[in-house]
């Protein structure tokens, strides 16, 4: 069976919809954080698939630097997180809201 | 396949000329003609374009290697002076590769297209040098007052400056957004640096969800004009873009609209400010003004790129939309301004609405309006980074406050201090013979050329209206002084303090020392260390000098290498 292309970007798409959507709206800050990661997935495949129509590999490399770069904002995301949740109860958006004006 | 020839080269031996011309002098440090042969995996590394960047990378390591052999609390003040001794090398190698490009008057892409070459780029390594210069001189005394003396905030600054050099120098989209990540990473942790202020942690956690929100915005435009153009090196975008009238033209714009937003987060500039004020509020004061020098820069060199190299062809679909946002920044950023109580957040919106001039300068798309966001982008670090020392020296220990009380009667208890800051204030709100005048003239110059004169309009009116909000602060400095000192806003600790969850267990070893110190700012003169002075010093210095002489904007026109 032959799948076009094209579903493999409109899949990419909506998971990047998913995510965008997943951060403006859900307030637990691990979830907003997982919904980055989405969003960075479904630019992951949409290079996959751009790379496979316009059969140049470059765009399946470009991949590899997305990854690395997806890692390291885990690393220092997380810390920041536990950083700031350390003495709170629960890891909300909500709470963090000394910095108005 | 490699080629083993180019490779010699590299080593040390003279390879010969190749059919296409291509040769290595030996160490590999000159590459002339075109290597990249197809099939050819080598990339010869022109390494005179990147002088400045391994200076940084080198000067990094070697410091984070010496603070492993070095006792922990060892000479206070020798990691801010050897950063900027490393900083003080990279300018130096920033102006001789100035001087090394000559006239040459059109970019180089080198390192297989990754990197531009020419005096564009350069202009910004050179500004971005002396950012880390002025960051790593004012952060001392601040992070000793503080108690978070170490070397970590300095290679986070190094690092930060790294990426910034990478995002001006891109040659390609894929470089662009490695730049953005390298520098807004290191810049995540630099504004939750100050682990006993609960507002410090607040404004990197919010600095990260957003900015880590814009770079996938970013990266899913890359992926677009990617799809849409086949390459993601700047110049095969405008060569294929100019030979082809592409048929799923939505793809490309919808790309192009979202790297607008994912650089448009990095700039600060309005709808895409929200995160600016409470980010620049909550980070250490000196790091706020390296931040805002540094990733504004780098931010606007990644837009001009993008914008006139990769897509120069589109300017009728990217010029409105950079209207609009200049219009909306310069008006939100300067109303906002005058409503605020906080020192550091007003000018937090002032910044937003500098940011709008800049923008005023890109959407000309002329030779004039680059020149004259290059020496707005130049001018403006020295006043920024100038205007935050001076509030992080008011601020008193554990930034006690930073309302617009602790600026009052500066003028007569230090009559110096006061006078630096009144240059910097004049020097934003556009007063003539500060360098602010003829950045602001410029820019609105070039949209006059263009004919767009409601723009022009706009940008003036802005410019009054901003000029009350820094008049106020020099009044308030010229006032005297009150009577009681108001009720001080103090940072109280979460109420739940004590309460753990998410499976955290408090780690004794590592000894966090929790409790903030505050210490308000005496009624009398604060000390101003030298470093700090000196900083401060050549600042006013540089902005009275570009406001009175021309070599700024030579320097800047120079510079202007993308028409």
């Amino acid at each position: 069976m032959n799948v076009p292309s094209a579903w493999y970007l409109i899949l990419a798409a909506v998971l990047f919809g998913i995510g965008a959507t997943g951060l403006l709206v859900r307030r637990n800050v691990l979830v907003m954080f997982m919904c980055i990661e989405l969003m960075l997935n479904a630019v992951n495949l949409t290079f996959v698939t751009f790379a496979r129509m316009l059969n140049d590999v470059g765009g399946q490399v470009d991949v590899f630097f997305v990854l690395v770069v997806a890692a390291a904002e885990v690393v220092v995301g997380l810390s920041i997180i536990v950083a700031m949740f350390r003495r709170r109860a629960a890891a909300t958006a909500d709470d963090i809201h000394g910095l108005k004006g | 396949m490699i080629q083993p020839l180019h490779l010699l080269g590299f080593l040390g031996q003279a390879s010969p000329a190749s059919s296409s011309g291509c040769t290595i002098a030996p160490g590999g440090f000159r590459v002339d003609g075109f290597c990249t042969d197809p099939g050819s995996l080598h990339i010869p590394v022109a390494y005179r374009s990147i002088i400045p960047v391994l200076v940084l990378t080198i000067g990094a390591l070697v410091m984070l290697a010496l603070s492993a052999v070095l006792p922990k609390r060892a000479r206070p003040g020798l990691w801010p002076a050897l950063t900027a001794l490393v900083g003080a090398f990279s300018l130096a190698g920033a102006v001789w590769q100035w001087y090394d490009l000559g006239t040459a008057g059109a970019a180089q892409p080198t390192i297989g297209g990754q990197i531009f070459y020419d005096r564009f780029s350069v202009l910004f390594l050179i500004l971005i040098s002396i950012a880390v210069i002025f960051g790593a001189l004012s952060a001392d005394s601040y992070l000793r007052r503080e108690g978070l003396d170490g070397i970590e905030a300095y290679i986070l600054m190094l690092m930060s400056a790294i990426g910034a050099m990478l995002m001006a120098q891109s040659g390609s989209l894929i470089m662009l957004f490695l730049g953005l990540e390298i520098m807004s990473i290191a810049l995540y942790v630099m504004a939750a640096y100050h682990r006993r202020r609960t507002q410090s942690g607040e404004a990197g956690l919010k600095y990260f969800i957003l900015g880590s929100f814009s770079s996938a915005l970013f990266l899913y435009g890359v992926a677009l004009i990617y799809g849409a153009t086949g390459s993601v090196e700047f110049g095969l975008i405008g060569n294929f873009l100019t030979g082809n009238v592409i048929a799923n033209n939505g793809v490309l714009l919808g790309g192009m609209a979202l790297v607008i937003v994912g650089l448009g987060f990095k700039v600060a500039a309005v709808p895409f400010h929200y995160w600016t004020p409470d980010v620049y509020q909550g980070s250490p004061t000196p790091f706020t003004g390296y931040m805002a020098a540094v990733a504004k820069a780098a931010g606007f060199a990644g837009l001009f790129r993008v914008l006139t190299q990769a897509l120069g062809t589109q300017q009728a679909n990217w010029r409105p939309i950079i209207w609009l946002m200049a219009v909306l920044t310069l008006g939100i950023g300067s109303v906002m301004a005058i409503a605020q109580k906080d020192l550091k957040r007003m000018m937090a919106y002032s910044s937003i609405s500098q940011a709008g001039y800049v923008l005023v300068g890109l959407q000309a798309a002329s030779a004039t309006g680059t020149s004259g966001a290059l020496f707005y982008l130049f001018t403006y670090i020295f006043v920024i980074v100038g205007t935050f020392a001076v509030i992080g020296l008011l601020q008193g220990r554990g930034e006690a406050r930073s309302d617009l009380g602790v600026i009052r009667g500066l003028g007569r208890r230090q009559p110096l201090l006061a006078g630096v800051m009144l240059v910097f204030l004049l020097a934003q709100a556009g007063v003539p013979f500060t360098s602010g005048f003829l950045a602001k003239f410029y820019v609105i110059q070039a949209a006059v050329q263009r004919g767009q004169y409601w723009l022009a309009v706009i940008a003036m009116l802005a410019a009054a209206i901003a000029a009350f909000f820094y008049l106020r602060i020099a009044l308030l400095m010229y006032s005297s002084d009150p009577a009681e000192p108001g009720p001080l806003p103090v940072d109280v600790p979460p109420a739940d303090a004590g309460v753990l969850t998410l499976g955290l267990e408090p780690i004794a070893s590592l000894d966090l020392e929790t409790t903030l110190v505050i210490d308000p700012p005496s009624r009398g003169p604060v000390p101003v260390p030298l470093a700090v002075g000196a900083v401060l010093a050549v600042s006013a210095a540089f902005t009275i000098a570009a406001g009175v002489s021309s070599f700024a904007i030579d320097f800047a026109k120079q510079a202007t290498t993308l028409f």
